[in-house]
C-alpha cells in the first residue's frame, strides 16, 4: 500500500514536470529560453518516472538499470543542450528582444568556428538572421 | 581511486561471505569496507579518498536539491500568466583547469536553476552561460563561482 503511494507520487510528479516543460516550450519567446525549460524538466521527469517504475517492480536488477539510465541521462542531456545552444548562437538564431545582455556576441570566428576569449573583428563574425526575429508581441510590456 | 575500487571489492567480498547479494547487504559491506580502509590507512599519510567521498556526497546532495528547486522555479515561471523574464548571456571566467571538472561543471550548470551553459572558449578560460533572469551580472558570476566551482576545484584539484 505504502509502496503504491510512493509509485503514484513519483510517476505523477514526473509526468507533471514533463507536461510543464512542454507548456514552457510553447510559452517561451526564444530558442534559448525554450531549451532552459526543456533540458532540466526532461531529466527530472524521466528520472522520477524511472524511479517510480523501479519501486513498482521492486527488483534489484530493475533498480540497477533504472539507476544506470538516470546517470546516463544526467551525463548526456546537458551535452545535447549545450551543442544545440552553441550551434544556434553560432548560426545567428536571434535572441528575444527582452534579452538584457549578450556577452557571446562577437566571440565566434566565422572562418574557423572557434570561440575565442578575445573579441573578433567585425568582418569575421557570423551574421545574425535579422529577418527572422520571432513575433513575441505577447511578451511586450 | 584505487582505494575506491578496493572498497567495492570489499563490499563484494562481504556479500559473497554472507551469501546474499541484496542491495542492503552490498551497501552494508561497502560501509564496513570503508571503515576497515579508514582504520587501515589511518597510520600512514591520510589519503584523499576519505575526504573525497564526503565531497562527492555533499556535491550530489546539493545538486539533487538544486535540480528539484530548478524545476519548481521553472514550473512556477511557466505557469505564471505574465512570465518574469530578463534573459541574458553572461561571460563567466573559468577558474577550473582540469577538463573533466569543466565538463562536470557545465553539466551541473545546465541542470540547475534557470541557467544553461552555451559554450566555452577554445583556450578554456571563459564560459558563456544563458540565464532566464539576470539581476546583477557580478552577483550572478559570484554565485556560480562560489557554488559548484569551489566544490569541484576541491574535488579535482585539491
Amino acid at each position: 500500500m505504502l509502496r503504491e503511494i510512493v509509485v503514484i507520487v513519483l510517476i505523477f510528479g514526473g509526468a507533471i514536470f514533463m507536461a510543464l516543460a512542454g507548456l514552457g516550450m510553447l510559452r517561451m519567446p526564444d530558442l534559448f529560453l525554450r531549451m532552459s525549460s526543456s533540458a532540466k524538466a526532461g531529466t527530472l521527469g524521466a528520472g522520477l518516472i524511472l524511479m517510480g517504475a523501479a519501486v513498482h517492480f521492486n527488483d534489484f536488477g530493475i533498480y540497477t538499470r533504472a539507476f544506470a539510465i538516470i546517470v546516463f541521462l544526467l551525463l548526456t542531456a546537458p551535452v545535447a543542450a549545450h551543442m544545440i545552444g552553441r550551434a544556434a548562437h553560432f548560426d545567428g538564431v536571434p535572441l528575444w528582444k527582452g534579452t538584457v545582455q549578450d556577452d557571446l556576441k562577437g566571440h565566434y570566428r566565422a572562418s574557423t568556428h572557434a570561440l575565442e576569449s578575445s573579441t573578433i573583428p567585425e568582418n569575421d563574425c557570423p551574421a545574425t538572421d535579422e529577418d527572422e526575429i520571432p513575433d513575441n508581441s505577447e511578451f511586450d510590456r | 581511486m584505487s582505494l575506491f575500487l578496493l572498497n567495492i571489492l570489499l563490499a563484494i567480498a562481504w556479500a559473497a561471505l554472507t551469501g546474499s547479494f541484496q542491495p542492503l547487504d552490498l551497501l552494508f559491506g561497502f560501509l564496513l569496507g570503508y571503515l576497515v580502509l579508514w582504520l587501515g590507512t589511518r597510520m600512514g599519510t591520510p589519503p584523499q579518498y576519505f575526504r573525497k567521498i564526503s565531497l562527492v556526497l555533499g556535491l550530489l546532495g546539493v545538486f539533487l536539491l538544486d535540480l528539484l528547486r530548478a524545476n519548481i522555479r521553472m514550473a512556477i515561471l511557466i505557469l505564471s500568466p505574465r512570465m518574469k523574464l530578463r534573459p541574458a548571456v553572461v561571460a563567466v571566467p573559468l577558474v577550473l583547469k582540469s577538463k573533466s571538472a569543466i565538463v562536470l561543471l557545465i553539466n551541473l550548470i545546465t541542470l540547475t536553476p534557470g541557467t544553461l551553459s552555451l559554450d566555452i572558449t577554445t583556450d578554456q578560460s571563459v564560459m558563456f552561460v544563458h540565464t532566464v533572469y539576470l539581476e546583477d551580472p557580478e552577483q550572478f558570476k559570484q554565485q556560480l563561482l562560489t557554488g559548484y566551482e569551489k566544490r569541484l576545484q576541491e574535488l579535482f584539484e585539491g
